[in-house]
């Protein structure tokens, strides 16, 4: 039976005219003078989007900030692989769009389960971002007149991406890396690379530091500050089979919240329906493909169950275009949770294609007769390539094939609308976090989340804390730093004590299994509870069972990979509890008790229509559930058509 | 229309339809615990390898094997598997990132190999890059030389609006040939020299070419030079090595362009 607190949680957000509202909280956020900045240390965990830009903002403004990444270098980081582009409202195509529009397509596209404040602050931010990126030279798709050139994406019906060919993540993320590394040559940042962050030390109630595990020494260490920001990813590796990079990982994310920080939302996964399909038991991570793909390329199957003519072979009227013709007014570009049931409908009916039958087309020949090969190889250059190394198939000339894969967590550490956790003194960027894409992220809106954050979010924000709280300075000498380092070092330890006989990564593939068969797609209430029961078996075989040989004094990845798999086995049965709670479906969590005629989301407003925010209660014990309201007054309630 | 749950079906379907045409290999890895530790290559025999398996999945199966037999894995670093993030890079066979031009180790699929093959694997050979453990070598004075100029000085707020300052599609064009150098080290890796002139080169010329990075044009190519030899990379010898190893295409001229942008900083800079 879940306990659900009595007071409801409470985002903090100002009142008044939604338009208003940041401008409004910018006014009473209090300062750090310019020379007082220089005092404070934060730790921002994390270099990606809303790591990288909140590092060098923070640093820019004076404070002295500890940068802690998990890689060989700061450019890294996952953020790297995003590819087709970033949403801004600028408007510069002149088709309508306007702040308020990009507010309403994504709590529409959220299906109604994000906090409109938030939202329309990040619609409102989203013009700062592109020119702030501009000027770090970041090398934009331009017309030839050398205006910025954009297309469109998922669920929206106006053309505001904007891109850097097919590796838009990659060029964002190098603006921030360089904005980092010029403040490392300053000296305002000092980066601790190939550093994971095994727990926040929490002192009289307020987040004041980080134990972390040097990943080449083994050896661990203590860092004290005046807040922390955690900036550490999502959690899509729960289900191993992703899009995910091999180290991302819930670990982080997963250690503040077992010392207070609420975990929102989990269940809401998002699964991107165009990647390439798995090809053997071998496969290690599964690879996107762009949605901005969906721009020009058309999904299609046969008409006919189990036709297994080569494509060139099957005419015009032997095709489904399936997306077309379920979803007139978007069609392809429908938002990727209906796109990716719509594809595993059609694999689950019989109408699949290729060697495993479990995947779609996605057919691009006739943009290349209508616009040229070299267009389509200027726009999309590196995805077709990198799509023919991996299948050894050209998609110039035959269709791609694809299937939906784990891709993004909506879910993420419960955070108010200044983006500090419940954990005082804690902040959350990024995909870290829950709060703006509801129960659905749009395409291209990822990297702009991350850099809203990171760039004009956090540097007003922290601010505040350290001003009102008037925090004093902590040494790591205080016994709450010691506590934690020794509850990190036995937990490594213990790992290490186990010596049994099945590798770190036969758990984590049988964990992807469980999630994926039933926490994936489509739920239902006796697969949830199957997945809980079975979650709990493998987390009590992996304390028997696991094998992880060599030191901790040492490289070994092996022990890094147990850790965090460790880590996977907790979260994954919070995410199957939560999926199980939530009994309706909305955007990325469909439960197969819960849908229309037509096989789309039936949401309960008058039930669900608020934020699942878990508080810790140990180890496979229930959690304690709080729940905040959500109010849809400027984007009203309705029904998420795309038709 | 509703849909059920395919519970296990997409599995046992690609299962059943697995490749036949599995090969055996053998492997000759560099093995090294550490940094200051003597290091000497290890042969390794592989059954059962998958043409669709890629590089990276067939160290993944030799390091399950080796976990099962006691044997400590080999340490390699990746992370994307998918070319872009420059974290994966070996020399297979004494090329970077192996046999395929335009191609991350991550990214080459052991179809490129044939049954009974032997596959030397070493880590990247530089001075500049000291090696960590088994594969793992230590990148970090790439990160040293950004931090030299690599970037345009401006702080976060205050830019113009994004369409004040117009870009020419062929500047971008060249800026984004230039700006998709994904830092992997394979130029370094492949050159007799050790030179890092390509990876220099491909930040000073995606700069060079945009209008944002006029202001401090003689003042990054300086800096990052400098910082660059003070890493004791090698020099150039225009042995173009380094173009043919690049899974990211960034091309020759590139070393050109930062030659010039060198010596008129050097000659004409009054930064």
């Amino acid at each position: 039976m879940v306990t659900v607190a009595e007071t409801p949680l409470d985002g903090r957000c100002p009142e008044g005219s939604i338009a208003n509202r940041w401008d409004q909280r910018k006014r009473d956020l209090k300062l750090v003078a310019p020379n007082n900045k220089r005092k404070h240390t934060i730790i921002v965990v994390g270099t990606g989007l809303a790591g990288g830009s909140a590092a060098a903002s923070l640093a820019e403004l004076g404070y002295n900030v500890l940068s802690f990444c998990i890689q060989d270098s700061p450019r890294r980081a996952h953020s790297i692989a995003a590819q087709g582009g970033i949403n801004a409202a600028k408007n510069y195509q002149n088709d309508g769009d306007s702040v308020w529009r990009l507010f309403y397509d994504t709590v529409k596209g959220g299906e109604w389960r994000s906090r409109e404040s938030n939202v329309y602050r990040l619609a409102t931010l989203s013009t700062s971002i592109i020119d702030q990126c501009v000027a770090q030279g970041v090398p934009f798709a331009r017309e030839y007149g050398g205006t910025l050139a954009n297309r469109s994406f998922g669920g929206a019906q106006v053309s505001r991406t904007f891109y850097c060919g097919g590796q838009t993540g990659q060029q964002l993320l190098l603006g921030a890396y360089q904005a980092m590394m010029r403040q490392v040559h300053n000296g305002n940042i000092k980066v601790f690379a190939r550093r994971e962050m095994l727990d926040v030390v929490v002192i009289d109630g307020v987040a004041r530091g980080i134990v972390t595990r040097d990943l080449v020494t083994g050896k661990f260490e203590t860092f004290a500050s005046d807040a922390v920001v955690l900036c550490t990813g999502g959690y899509g590796n729960v289900y191993y089979l992703s899009t995910m990079a091999k180290t991302c990982n819930v670990t982080a994310a997963w250690r503040c919240h077992k010392k207070g920080a609420y975990f929102a939302n989990p269940c809401y996964t998002q699964i991107h329906p165009t990647c390439i399909p798995v090809s053997g038991g071998h496969q290690s991570k599964l690879t996107l493909m762009s949605e901005s793909l969906r721009n020009d390329g058309r999904v299609w199957v046969p008409k006919t169950k189990g036709d297994t003519r080569s494509p060139d072979q099957i005419p015009e009227g032997d095709r489904d275009y399936y997306l077309e013709r379920r979803y007139p007014s978007y069609g392809n570009l429908a938002p990727r949770d209906v796109s990716s049931r719509a594809a595993k409908e059609r694999c689950d009916a019989g109408y699949g294609v290729g060697p495993s039958r479990m995947s779609v087309y996605l057919d691009f020949s006739k943009a290349i007769q209508q616009y040229g090969e070299a267009v389509i190889r200027e726009k999309y250059g590196n995805l077709f390539h990198m799509y023919e190394r991996i299948t050894n198939e050209n998609p110039y000339k035959v269709p791609m094939r694809i299937y939906p894969a784990v891709h993004y967590a909506m879910g993420g550490l419960w955070v108010d609308y200044n983006l500090q956790s419940n954990l005082p003194g804690l902040y959350v960027l990024g995909e870290a976090n829950f709060s703006d894409h509801g129960a659905n992220r749009l395409g291209a809106s990822a990297l702009m989340q991350g850099l809203a954050d990171g760039y004009f979010v956090i540097p007003y924000t922290v601010g505040d804390h350290i001003a009102t709280r008037k925090v004093t300075p902590v040494s790591t000498g205080h016994p709450e730093f010691q506590a934690a380092l020794d509850a990190s070092t036995a937990r490594i330890e213990s790992i290490l004590k186990v010596n049994g006989m099945k590798s770190a990564e036969h758990f984590h593939r049988a964990l992807g299994k469980i999630m994926w068969d039933d926490v994936g797609m489509a739920r239902n209430e006796k697969g949830l509870l199957r997945a809980i029961d079975l979650i709990r078996e493998l987390r009590d075989q992996f304390w028997k069972e696991v094998k992880v040989l060599g030191s901790g004094e040492a490289f070994n990845q092996n022990l890094e990979h147990a850790g965090r798999v460790a880590d996977f086995l907790e979260f994954g049965e919070l995410l199957a509890r939560d999926a199980l709670y939530r009994d309706e479906s909305c955007g990325g969590h469909f439960r197969e008790e819960h849908q229309t005629a037509e096989g789309e989301c039936q949401r309960n407003d008058d039930k669900y229509s608020y934020v699942s925010a878990w508080e810790f209660q140990g180890v496979g014990a229930e959690s304690i559930l709080h729940k905040e309201p959500l109010t849809f007054v400027d984007a009203p309630l309705g029904v998420r058509s795309y038709k | 229309m509703t849909f059920g749950s395919t519970v296990s079906q997409q599995t046992e379907r690609i299962m059943s339809h697995a490749s036949s045409k599995n090969f055996n290999l053998t492997l000759q890895i560099w093995r090294q615990a550490g940094p200051t530790k003597p290091g000497a290559l290890k042969t390794y025999s592989l059954a059962g390898i998958s043409p669709d398996m890629s590089f990276l999945e067939m160290l993944d199966v030799l390091n399950e094997q080796l976990i099962a037999n006691g044997e400590e894995p080999v340490a390699f670093d990746h992370d994307c598997r998918e070319g872009i993030c420059g974290t994966c890079g070996v020399m297979i066979n004494g090329q970077a990132h192996g046999p395929d031009s335009a191609t991350t180790t991550c990214q080459l699929h052991m179809r490129r190999f044939n049954d009974g093959d032997t596959i030397l694997i070493e880590p990247w050979h530089a001075n500049a890059f000291p090696i960590v453990r088994d594969l793992v070598v230590d990148r970090s004075a790439f990160d040293r030389i950004i931090q030299a100029g690599g970037y345009v000085s401006v702080n976060t707020g205050g830019a113009p609006d994004a369409n004040s300052t117009l870009v020419p599609h062929h500047a971008q064009q060249d800026a984004m040939s230039a700006a998709a150098c994904i830092g992997c080290g394979a130029c370094v890796a492949s050159c007799k020299n050790a030179s890092a002139m390509l990876f220099v080169s491909a930040k000073v010329s995606h700069l060079a070419n945009l209008p944002q990075g006029q202001g401090e044009r003689s003042k990054r190519v300086l800096g990052m030079v400098a910082a660059m030899d003070a890493e004791q990379f090698g020099n150039c010898t225009n042995t173009a090595e380094c173009e043919a190893a690049c899974p990211a295409g960034i091309k020759l001229t590139n070393i050109a362009q930062l030659n010039r942008e060198y010596i008129k900083a050097l000659l004409v800079s009054t930064e």
